[in-house]
């Protein structure tokens, strides 16, 4: 500790927006660079010695449960694993809330469409067993499993709705989040929502509206790939309209 | 905006486009050699069939796979919505394919 | 307009691809314009296309024939992502359509000149 203190702390300058759902500005801080630092020490920082109105949202602090993304440099990021060493730019950060989705307060968005188009995608499983049936044996090689959990560990964060350009020019798009989960079941033998998720998936703001250009996997802080879930789900509509079996 | 019909389209038409537009890049190459004339042109299109049912085909998917694609666009950029925007699609649908159709006849019929 | 989110080679990819298919289809209907003179006035016609013996106007086709090469190319590439099994080189894959767009368009502008 002592060799801490003894050293002059090195300060960086730390945009934050503030502001509710009319609107708001930047406003800058300092704060001090440490060792092994997070963007969501530094925004902790802030509330904590600056100013404790700020408001943002995080929970696990260790990348499980996907609240406490926000745009850092432009980018959307997970902050609580997001590393200052790695994004801090002319010793300058600039931390704004998610894009895409409207702001509650300050670095805290509101993510009720976000989680409302996960519902409307039919991206929850349908059961086809009640739970006084056996388990039902699932072989992990199959070619259906292994896209399942390819696509699986998401932690809807949302950092891919933020970084999607089809989502920021149609407020119907489902978005890579919901859609990537939808393929998952897709690929599930255990779920019997199969044939109104697809009706799901090819509506108005359905996958058809993706185009392929990457953004979410991109940012995607589980390195998920919801372009190619998409591409999937594309694949597996054309190939039901015509008739012809997934 | 895009639905499973329009996206099928518009995969379709790309679909028919890709050699049409292929052969069209070539025979490009080959016309331009030496300059272009009216004459030139004329002479290898005007009453002939293949040529007509090539570039019937090609207007006739162009003016598909361009529309919807316009349609995108403007919705995403220029945020055109509801019946403006089947309008427009429809629009681009229109004047490409009677614009087309013209240029067709008349580089192709005798 | 292009902000840091955006600036990876996919993102260019679907750039080029939705100006280059904006700007064809704002060509088009002035090139059939120009066909169809063959019908109303001969004339006019070969009058247009001397015109094209300008050094700009032959730029300008190169210009249009890169247009047309990378949106056919780049279209494949989508479809291909679409329709067939995943491939992980979708960079390489854009950047070769790109390149390839680059060769077809010289190619034209080689014989043009
Ligand atoms: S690939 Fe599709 S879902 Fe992903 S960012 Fe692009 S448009 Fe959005
Ligand atoms: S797909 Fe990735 S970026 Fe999108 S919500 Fe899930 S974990 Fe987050
Ligand atoms: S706080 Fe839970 S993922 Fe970051």
């Amino acid at each position: 500790m002592a060799a801490e203190t003894d050293k002059p702390e090195k300060m960086m300058d730390v945009s934050v927006w503030r502001g509710g759902p009319d609107g708001g500005a930047f406003e800058s801080f300092k704060a001090p660079q440490q060792e092994s630092q997070t963007i969501l020490d530094v925004v902790t920082y802030i509330q904590q010695n600056e100013d404790p109105s700020l408001a943002y949202r995080f929970a696990c602090r260790v990348g499980m449960c996907g609240s406490c993304a926000m745009m850092v440099n432009g980018q959307p990021r997970w902050t609580c694993r997001t590393h200052v060493q790695k994004v801090l730019k002319d010793n300058k950060l600039v931390i704004a809330p998610l894009r895409n989705l409207p702001v509650i307060r300050d670095l805290a968005t509101d993510m009720t469409v976000f989680f409302d188009k996960w519902t409307a995608a039919e991206a929850s499983f349908t059961p086809t067993k009640t739970r006084h049936d056996p388990m039902a044996p699932i072989n992990p090689e199959t070619p259906e499993r292994l896209a399942a959990s390819e696509a699986i560990e998401c932690i809807n964060c949302a950092v891919c709705y933020a970084a999607c350009d089809a989502v920021a020019g149609n407020e119907d798009y489902l978005g890579p989040a919901a859609l990537n989960r939808a393929w998952t079941l897709v690929n599930d033998v255990r779920d019997g929502g199969h044939e109104s998720r697809m009706d799901a998936v090819s509506a108005a703001g359905g996958c058809h509206n993706c185009h392929s250009m990457g953004n979410c996997a991109q940012f995607c802080p589980n390195e998920l790939n919801p372009t190619a879930s998409i591409a999937g789900l594309k694949r597996a509509t054309v190939k039901a309209a015509l008739g012809l079996r997934k | 905006m895009l639905d499973l019909r329009l996206y099928m389209l518009q995969r379709l038409s790309a679909l028919i486009l890709a050699p049409l537009v292929l052969t069209h890049i070539g025979v490009m190459i080959y016309a331009v050699q030496g300059g272009l004339s009216a004459a030139e042109i004329l002479g290898r299109t005007q009453g002939s069939i293949p040529w007509m049912l090539f570039y019937g085909l090609f207007v006739a998917a162009v003016s598909v796979h361009a529309s919807i694609g316009v349609r995108a666009v403007a919705a995403e950029w220029f945020g055109v919505r509801g019946s403006a925007l089947s309008g427009l699609t429809l629009a681009v649908f229109a004047i490409l394919g009677i614009l087309g159709a013209r240029a067709v006849y008349a580089v192709t019929a005798l | 307009m292009i902000s840091p989110h955006r600036s990876h080679p996919l993102w260019f990819a679907f750039l080029l691809h939705r100006v280059s298919g904006l700007a064809l289809a704002l060509f088009l209907p002035l090139h059939f314009y120009v066909l169809a003179m063959a019908l109303t006035s001969p004339e006019a016609l070969d009058g247009f296309l001397s015109w094209t013996d300008m050094t700009i106007v032959k730029l300008a086709e190169y210009g249009l024939v890169f247009l047309l090469a990378a949106h056919f190319f780049g279209g494949l590439r989508l479809l291909a992502l679409e329709f067939l099994p995943w491939s992980p080189r979708q960079k390489t894959l854009a950047a070769g359509a790109v390149a390839l767009a680059f060769f077809v368009s010289t190619t034209f502008f080689l014989s043009a000149v």
